[in-house]
């Protein structure tokens, strides 16, 4: 009984403090915790670095067709030797050095870069790194052996591109390593990943090169793999690229190559129905192949080097004055403007002499407007610019302006919108820009007389000129050119379906393609004139600062129902009928017979041996 | 005698307290599920295989109800007949193991035997909190009455203290420091323990916030100059209930905070240190007359209790730098948020934070932490296994965990005060101050609050000795609560 009736209740209180104290500790740590679990994101991302690996399962790249079917560009495996610094244990370096087919050097190198922060950004020790790029498969085979030597090392697949044609390079393009800027502007992108550079694989990359999949895989605290991430449910599958099929006729391409070979200049054919590009040749050229694995590098410096610049394509961003390929579109603003009809004669006395002279050659005077197209009269030309631009009850400036606009309206002095890359736009000068240049001295018809030719400020690229030979064989509206014809389970874009018809009367056009169809059977294009097909065509001969003059074409065929519409143009090459008629009138015939009759090889041989290149003044050192 | 065991024994079942015992079994099952959680490798092992941590828990765990089944059914007297039989055996036992323990991660507790291993240690608590039970329970024994007393319980406390040291575990003989708890209750002045928090508070604030300045002088020191003299105040005011000398103290301190404030605003800086020990000093000095008017002692108490917080301050630099060894300082300098050290002395709390952090407000779900899972937590199914909770259960699940804790402990609190004799209560209030010492250290360092102590989280961390050593524990306070209806002596 003694110590029952000690009980103290003043002490008892003191179970309140002792009570309170455990309850202030567990609110405390109930702060603590929704600090850490409910506020913070911290630890979320800190959690998922930790125990997943999100490894990219890159998806295969489009494949590339052309229009009748055959494969241009198809994938082949490469792989890239990957580690994460932090994970990478102790291995024999000799022996890494072998499997790798490195020295020892080199080794060196490709470790100093691969943590150079200036040349890998992104370096972390954390996240795989790549150490060396696109091991051939036989390389592969042998490292992959001897993985389980080098922790922390992996290879990871990739795909590069093959060519089954060594011709096309403009086009088609390639791929290379994202840039900084490229991640920078497109979250897809991560270090490591290819682009497209140059051609269709840079306007179409989107579509070309798929979307990335991800496994997520489990790490744990030692960096092993622990298998997927239940069982694989959050992982998404890659979905490969869209294939592409080219409008591009890849042996009429391969034959323009070969045309042009030695030459400096351009070929754009285009089937004027549709618009669609079956041949867009620039030379001198290159293979693509070129810029393919390990050696990309150097050969592109090689290529940028090239004194005869290979990687600029003259068919789109060459602006060439258009000689006398700019003929018709002359008779065509004439005929609608009233200036001139078709039985309107000029006096051509070996050309035009109005205060000043420009040369023709020897034909009959006066002239009319089929015969001007078919001799390509120059005086023509000149006098109905004149009379055009000095019309009576309005001004030499709003003149222009008109003139400017069915310019325009032909897909002249603007980008035509080819999906491709780096258009250039041409020049088509309008009122302001002479007003400048004379710093607001009067100008005239005269001031001004060489555009209706084709020469002077004009300039136009062979693209803009096989447009409006397309436009012509429509007799009267274009498509807007595109290589594209059809992309895999998608739509081209809308504005290659859209119709464009400049503001001119059909019977014009008429009119204009049967002066060029004369020029072919009884004029300056008659090396094009084939027994069993019409074709029509327009030389030119363009002077230039550069030398001897540019050697242009720019016709159709058939007369009746165009299948193709072209432009040749060849720099430094003298006159229209010496490079440009020959080249087109061959590739007219190669698209439409599939073959060059006898008759004709001889001036095929001519073309592919010729070298026109020597006379660019432009030589390689 | 037999008959009459019997009758203990279904009477015992009667006046059992069960809630205790359903809260026990709560926590016990939700230790066994998260250690499975915890160890839980993806191979889609069994919870009851033995070959597993979990299957190996609910083993313990069987043989636990089997220990406190046994407990529940023997004499509720024996406990305090053999208090200090029991506790030299334990002693002997703690003092043996120092030399025959093999080393284990550098410490001497554990005994081998064959497969299974034992901690001493973790039967030292129950055995001392009934040696204490039993001193206190001594004829006409009151704490304050003597200052030998005191000695008395000390030394009872203090010996398996330093057996455990020398076991070099300093973790588990830190947790008899929690019978302060103890003293406490059966007398011993609120100063004291209002003391040590204080001491615990003022050095946690002074060596965590070394920086910025203020006044000339670093945050914590700062902050802890404040509380200082709000304590000042606070004691005046409630603990000498004298409202004028707290009201004129008050004004002093706030209306010369004010000035300071305002001439700092204005460019001119004061000299903290000389504000500060100029304004506590005049306090005082101030105090010290006035107080001859009233009673000396709760004025000379209060006098003295400032004067010794602001020497403690200003020691606490000198002990953190020179009396603390360099891996105490990086522990602690770790737990308190100084030292970021991630991949050293931080990663364990570093790995425990992220990943119950990354349970979010629901939580992963079961088996779906990856954290603990993927062992990135070091220790995750002992020590830390509550980050298992965390990371799968959340936010919801960590806070119905600390809140069934919070209810346990109340619980326990409650049957120590329906107890009518000293022993059944001194060591009620044992069992409380265990609990509550190793709930707010291992969660306290799992959230990344305490300094990194491996002591484990009771019921719920894997372990057998540490089951089997709060199941004793809670069940001879449940024999001997469910005894006090019985007792007709």
């Amino acid at each position: 009984m003694n110590s029952d009736v000690r009980k103290d209740y003043k002490l008892e209180k003191r179970k309140y403090v002792i009570g309170g104290f455990v309850a202030v500790i567990v609110l405390i740590y109930i702060i603590r915790l929704f600090n850490l679990q409910v506020v913070s994101d911290k630890y979320k991302e800190s959690a998922d670095s930790n125990a997943f690996l999100k490894r990219v399962i890159y998806p295969s790249r489009g494949l590339i067709y052309d229009r009748n079917g055959k494969l241009v560009v198809f994938n082949k495996p490469a792989y890239d030797v990957m580690l994460i610094p932090k994970d990478v244990g102790e291995f024999d370096t000799v022996a890494l050095c072998s499997a790798l087919n490195l020295t020892r050097e080199q080794l060196a190198e490709k470790w100093a870069d691969m943590k150079n922060p200036r040349k890998n950004p992104g370096y972390s020790a954390y996240t795989p790194q790549k150490l060396i790029s696109q091991l051939s498969i036989e390389d592969y085979g042998k490292f992959q052996e001897k993985l389980n030597l080098f922790p922390g090392f992996f290879v990871q697949k990739r795909t590069v591109r093959n060519y089954a044609y060594p011709a096309g390079a403009n086009v088609l393009g390639n791929i290379r390593e994202v840039s900084v800027g490229d991640i920078e502007r497109d979250r897809y992108y991560r270090r490591g990943d290819y682009t497209g550079d140059l051609g269709i694989e840079k306007s179409y990359e989107k579509a070309l090169r798929g979307e990335k999949g991800v496994e997520i895989l489990m790490k744990d605290a030692y960096g092993r793999i622990k298998g997927k991430y239940e069982n694989g449910i959050y992982d998404v599958s890659p979905e490969s690229g869209r294939n592409l099929t080219l409008s591009l006729d890849i042996e009429l391409q391969e034959y323009g190559e070969k045309l042009m070979a030695n030459k400096i200049g351009a070929i754009v054919a285009i089937e004027p129905k549709t618009g669609e590009i079956l041949a867009l040749v620039t030379s001198p050229n290159y293979d693509p192949s070129l810029l393919v694995g390990k050696e990309r590098g150097k050969n592109y410096a090689d290529l940028v080097k090239d004194p005869y610049k290979p990687l600029f394509d003259r068919a789109l961003q060459g602006a060439y004055p258009p000689g006398s390929t700019f003929k018709p579109t002359q008779g065509l603003i004439l005929l609608q403007e009233g200036v001139v009809n078709l039985q309107t004669q000029y006096p051509c006395y070996h050309g035009y002499v109005n205060g000043l002279r420009v040369g023709c050659h020897a034909h009959a005077s006066p002239i009319a407007l089929k015969p001007a197209l078919q001799t390509s009269c120059n005086a023509y030309f000149c006098w109905g610019l004149k009379n055009m631009i000095d019309k009576r009850g309005t001004t030499a400036a709003a003149q222009l302006t008109k003139w400017k606009n069915y310019m325009v309206e032909m897909g002249y002095g603007y980008r035509l919108g080819v999906d491709l890359p780096h258009e250039s736009r041409g020049f088509i000068p309008n009122a302001d820009f002479y007003s400048n240049s004379f710093r607001g001295a009067n100008w005239s018809a005269n001031t001004i007389i060489s555009i209706s030719i084709g020469q002077g400020e004009v300039l136009a690229t062979p693209l803009q000129i096989a447009n409006l030979s397309a436009t012509i064989a429509n007799r009267g509206y274009f498509y807007t050119p595109h290589v594209v014809k059809e992309i895999a389970d998608s739509v081209i874009d809308p504005k290659y379906r859209e119709k464009h018809s400049p503001k001119i009367k059909r019977e014009y056009y008429e009119a204009v393609a049967e002066g060029m169809r004369m020029a072919v059977t009884g004029g300056t294009c008659r090396l094009a004139n084939l027994p069993d097909i019409e074709v029509c065509g327009k030389t030119g001969t363009a002077q230039n600062p550069h030398g001897k003059d540019h050697s242009a074409f720019m016709g159709f065929a058939p007369y009746d129902d165009p299948k193709i519409a072209i432009c040749v143009y060849v720099e430094n090459a003298g006159f229209g009928a010496a490079y440009g008629v020959p080249i087109g009138s061959l590739m007219i015939e190669k698209y439409l017979t599939g073959k060059i009759r006898d008759s004709r090889k001889g001036i095929e041989e001519r073309m592919f041996n010729s070298n026109t290149i020597i006379s660019s003044g432009v030589t390689k050192h | 005698m037999e008959s009459r065991n019997t009758d203990a024994g279904t009477s015992v079942f009667k006046s059992l307290d069960w809630i205790t015992v359903f809260l026990y079994l709560i926590l016990v099952m939700m230790g066994a599920v998260s250690i499975y959680a915890a160890s839980y490798d993806f191979d889609n092992a069994s919870l009851f295989d033995l070959n597993e941590f979990s299957g190996k828990q609910i083993l313990w765990i069987g043989l636990s109800l089997i220990v406190g089944l046994v407990i529940l059914l023997m004499d509720y007297r024996i406990y305090k007949i053999y208090a200090y039989p029991i506790y030299g055996l334990v002693l002997l036992i703690l003092l043996v193991t120092i030399f025959i323990a093999p080393n284990t991660k550098g410490s001497h507790s554990w005994l081998v035997f064959g497969p299974v291993s034992l901690q001493p240690a973790e039967f030292g608590k129950f055995a001392t909190a009934l040696c204490l039970a039993k001193l206190f329970d001594s004829y006409n024994f009151v704490l304050n009455q003597k200052i030998s007393n005191y000695f008395r319980a000390l030394i009872i406390i203090f010996i398996p203290i330093i057996l455990i040291l020398l076991q070099r575990e300093t973790g588990s003989a830190l947790v008899y420091v929690s019978f302060i708890f103890v003293l406490y209750r059966e007398g011993m002045s609120g100063l004291v323990l209002f003391s040590v928090l204080c001491a615990v508070t003022f050095f946690v604030v002074a060596v965590k916030f070394a920086d910025p300045l203020i006044l000339g002088i670093p945050l914590g020191e700062f902050t802890v100059f404040i509380l200082i003299m709000l304590i000042f105040v606070c004691m005046i005011l409630f603990y000498c209930r004298d409202g004028i000398i707290g009201r004129n103290l008050l004004f002093g301190f706030a209306g010369s905070g004010l000035v300071v404030t305002i001439l700092s605003l204005c460019g001119i800086s004061i000299n903290g240190t000389i504000y500060f020990l100029s304004m506590i000093g005049l306090g005082i000095i101030y105090t010290a007359i006035m107080m001859f008017r009233h009673r000396i002692g709760k004025y000379l108490i209060t006098i003295g209790f400032v004067a010794t917080s602001v020497m403690f301050l200003y020691s606490v630099n000198y002990v953190f730098g020179n009396v603390l060894e360099p891996h105490q300082q990086l522990r602690i300098k770790v737990a308190l948020g100084i030292e970021d050290n991630i991949m050293g002395a931080g990663y364990n709390v570093n790995q425990s934070k992220i990943a119950i952090g990354s349970g979010g407000v629901v939580g992963k779900g079961f088996l779906n932490g990856t954290q603990t899972k993927l062992k990135f937590v070091p220790e995750q199914h002992t020590d830390f296994i509550f980050c298992t909770i965390g990371e799968e259960e959340g936010f919801i699940g960590s806070v119905t965990v600390l809140l069934l804790y919070l209810v346990f402990i109340l619980r326990i609190i409650h049957i120590a005060e329906r107890q009518r004799t000293a022993f059944e209560r001194v060591y009620a209030y044992c069992v409380v101050s265990i609990l509550i010492f190793h709930l707010g250290i291992n969660v306290g360092m799992v959230i990344g609050l305490c300094p990194v102590i491996g002591i484990p989280l009771p019921f719920f961390s894997y372990g057998g000795s540490s089951l089997w050593g709060f199941t004793i524990l809670l069940f001879i306070l449940l024999r001997l609560d469910a005894a006090r209806k019985e007792r007709t002596d």
